[in-house]
């Protein structure tokens, strides 16, 4: 007679111990997760490396040391005439300005005690950039001349990095820009209280400023060029990629020309984001003939690129709508239309949104393309407001943070942290706003 | 005075019959799904299709509000007339048919947005009313002629999906009535249901032939014979017999209903 009781061979009778396959299949299972977490903690070390690299290196840029001294303006020099005629008190260049700054340090040192031996010009503590704020401010002010007054003026790139760790008194020795006098100087009028060390708007609102005056170089150009570039974008690729996408899984029928349509945008999604740039600078430049360098130009060649990167999440996202609820629609005798825009696309949206924005932030941190069409110059003139502003030259943030790290000054690796800050702000303000959008969209139910 | 008789007859006859099919084929693409198939319709009854899954019955069901037409494979060919007037022809727009004969389909299928909303939206695209009281008055009968105007009156902006299935499918009803249509196309509106949801559904089928000719599909004969006065048995896309619903169940002609009906097929 058979004994029940036993089972199969391999099958223990109690379920208290668990058999070698149960065994194997847990510990697979755990290796499993275990794998995961690996795979996440990975991925989060990386992004704290890059987030810590980045921010140690960029935080300085959203600082700026100024130096505040009362420059005398005398009459002689700033207007030899003593008519106070515009035009001529022009021709007094920022080099005739140079020696009032030297001065006045001279004057501030005379004033606080301060002697420091083997100082050698002294006046290269203070920015270049200061000689011409005092002139524009001259110029602006005639009746200042004659008298003095107290401005604040920005340290040069190496004083400010003198606070910001950058520049020490050995390195100082070992560079011709700056000298351990200089610095002595630096701290001996940061003890008088003219020396002080704050927040930068200058750097968000600045346009960008020559190889050697770091310290005044800003972001302002490179902001606004980027914002003309997205407005451009947003409105031609929401748009254009939207109809395609709808025209692409509502009403086209089923044939080897849309087959090929479909292939064709997969396809361009895929194409290096260069081969925009020549095909933009080809297509709007040469042959359309719009200005190099302009929002326009760089906005039509991100909206290329983008477009069938919208145009993908937003086909599957209108897949994804139920055909229950288009059947629901036509059944009551909705047009297809009507279906499409009272229910499918409703439905669709939040995935069209995150595909959109996804596209925008990609089109955002894009600069190969820009590089072909001219939007690496230097520009120095804020763009005016648009429409004319898109046609005037501006850069980007990804072209000023590229352009920035092929400058030799130390201070310019500072500034273009600092930059890549700021586009990641940009970047994290969009996907917010995604995220914002979906949430009132979704209302799913 | 016999000729004019005569034609007076066929009037009457016509006026009978809602829907009159002739030679009805329906292909997919090679496949044949739909053979030859003469049907009349009446007004104010249930008529059920009924056979095994897969003859064709929904196929068919839908050439009557040319939902078929949505799916690009499908050709549909013969003749079918809604108060004499031919439903295929050039002339015919869909959008419009398909306000005339209204659909209910397997799944309930809400949209989502409120009851409301769901109910109200046949009678906003058709502009069947004039101000938001009269919307209101249409939503409210809708409802009723529903039988789900008791559960949901105090919550008309609740979302429709957030209901039972029973009482969805139900809302899909009141919004299928809602654009007044004259026939009501159901397939298997029942078959997502709990059996105390299928009898409630079932009650308002009986009293929604009052005042519409309804077609309803479902693979259960106790269902076809609860509702119906007509059924017509589809097998491998034919239509093997049509009569009253008594008839069919006590005293079927064909071989192949019977053996259906005593459940040797299907
Ligand atoms: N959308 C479709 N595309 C292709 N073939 C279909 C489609 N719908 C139904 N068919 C075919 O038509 C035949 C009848 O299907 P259907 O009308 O759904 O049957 P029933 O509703 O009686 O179960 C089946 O052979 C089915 O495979
Ligand atoms: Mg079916």
């Amino acid at each position: 007679m058979t004994d029940i009781t036993h089972a199969s061979p391999g099958r223990p009778n109690s379920i208290l111990a668990p058999d070698d396959r149960t065994r194997r299949r847990n510990a697979a299972e755990a290796r499993f997760r275990l794998y995961g977490i690996l795979a996440i903690g990975v991925a989060i070390l990386a992004l704290i490396f890059l987030l810590t690299s980045v921010v140690r290196n960029g935080a300085g840029a959203f600082t700026q040391t100024y130096i505040s001294l009362e420059v005398a303006l005398p009459a002689d020099k700033l207007d030899k005439n003593g008519n106070r005629d515009p035009a001529e008190m022009a021709k007094v260049s920022t080099f005739g300005y140079k020696p009032l700054i030297k001065a006045a340090i001279q004057d501030a040192m005379a004033a606080q005690g301060i002697a420091i031996d083997g100082l050698k010009k002294p006046e290269s503590l203070v920015s270049e950039d200061a000689a011409a704020q005092i002139r524009n401010y001259v110029l602006a002010h005639p009746e200042v001349i004659g008298g003095s007054r107290t401005f604040d003026m920005l340290a040069s790139g190496r004083i400010d990095g003198f606070y910001k760790g950058r520049v020490t008194m050995q390195s100082a020795e070992r560079d011709s820009n700056v000298s351990p006098e200089q610095l002595r100087l630096a701290d001996a009028l940061k003890e008088a209280g003219l020396v002080e060390t704050r927040f930068n708007w200058n750097f968000i609102l600045w346009p960008d400023a020559s190889e050697n005056r770091p310290e005044a170089a800003g972001l302002g150009v490179a902001i606004i060029g980027s914002l003309y570039m997205m407005f451009v974008v947003l409105a031609l690729a929401l748009p254009i990629g939207v109809a395609a996408s709808i025209y692409l899984e509502e009403f086209a029928p089923r044939n080897w020309f849309t087959d090929l349509i479909e292939v064709n945008i997969s396809n361009l999604a895929a194409v290096p984001s260069i081969v925009y740039g020549i095909l933009g600078l080809a297509l709007f430049i040469n042959f359309g003939g719009l200005p190099q360098s302009a929002p326009i130009v760089g906005g039509l060649v991100l909206s290329l690129m983008t477009l069938p990167r919208i145009i993908i999440p937003a086909r599957a996202a209108i897949q994804a709508v139920p055909p229950s609820i288009r059947e629901a629609a036509l059944g009551v005798g909705a047009s297809k239309m009507q279906t499409v825009f009272h229910h499918v696309l409703p439905l669709a949206a939040p995935g069209i949104l995150t595909g959109l924005i996804i596209g925008l932030a990609q089109a955002l941190g894009e600069t190969a393309p820009l590089l072909l069409i001219g939007m690496v110059a230097f520009v120095r003139d804020f763009p005016a407001a648009p429409p004319e502003g898109l046609f005037d030259p501006a850069t980007a943030l990804p072209v000023q943070i590229y352009n920035w790290t092929q400058r030799s000054d130390p201070a310019f690796v500072e500034r273009a942290s600092g930059a890549i800050i700021v586009l990641l702000v940009f970047l994290i303000v969009m996907n917010a706003v995604a995220i914002v959008l979906r949430r009132r969209f979704e209302r799913r139910w | 005075m016999n000729e004019m008789r005569l034609t007076e007859r066929e009037d009457v006859t016509m006026a009978e019959s809602k829907i009159s099919a002739r030679g009805v084929q329906v292909y997919y693409g090679d496949n044949h799904a739909i053979k030859d198939v003469d049907v009349d319709i009446q007004d104010k009854t249930v008529t059920a299709f009924i056979g095994p899954s897969g003859c064709g019955k929904s196929t068919f069901l839908r050439c009557l509000n040319r939902m078929n037409d949505t799916i690009d494979i499908c050709r549909v060919e013969g003749d079918i007339r809604l108060d004499n007037e031919d439903i295929y022809d050039k002339r015919v727009d869909p959008v419009q048919l398909r306000a005339k004969v209204g659909m209910v389909f397997q799944k309930p299928n809400p949209f989502p947005k409120s009851i409301y909303d769901n109910v109200a939206y046949g009678p906003r695209i058709h502009g069947l009313a004039r101000s938001k009281a009269e919307l209101d008055e249409i939503v409210e009968k809708s409802l009723r002629r529903g039988a789900i105007w008791d559960e949901v009156k105090d919550r008309l902006h609740a979302p429709g999906t957030g209901l039972s299935g029973g009482q969805q499918q139900r809302l899909c009803i009141a919004r299928a009535v809602a654009t007044e249509p004259e026939v009501l196309l159901m397939d298997e509106p029942c078959s997502a249901l709990d059996p105390i949801a299928t009898s409630q559904v079932e009650e308002l089928i009986s009293e929604l032939k009052e005042n519409f000719s309804v077609v309803i599909v479902t693979h259960s004969m106790q269902q076809a014979a609860r509702v119906s006065q007509k059924t017509a048995f589809f097998h491998l896309g034919v239509l093997v017999e049509y009569g009253e619903t008594a008839q069919i169940f006590t005293n079927p002609r064909d071989p192949r209903t019977e053996s259906y009906i005593t459940g040797r097929i299907g």
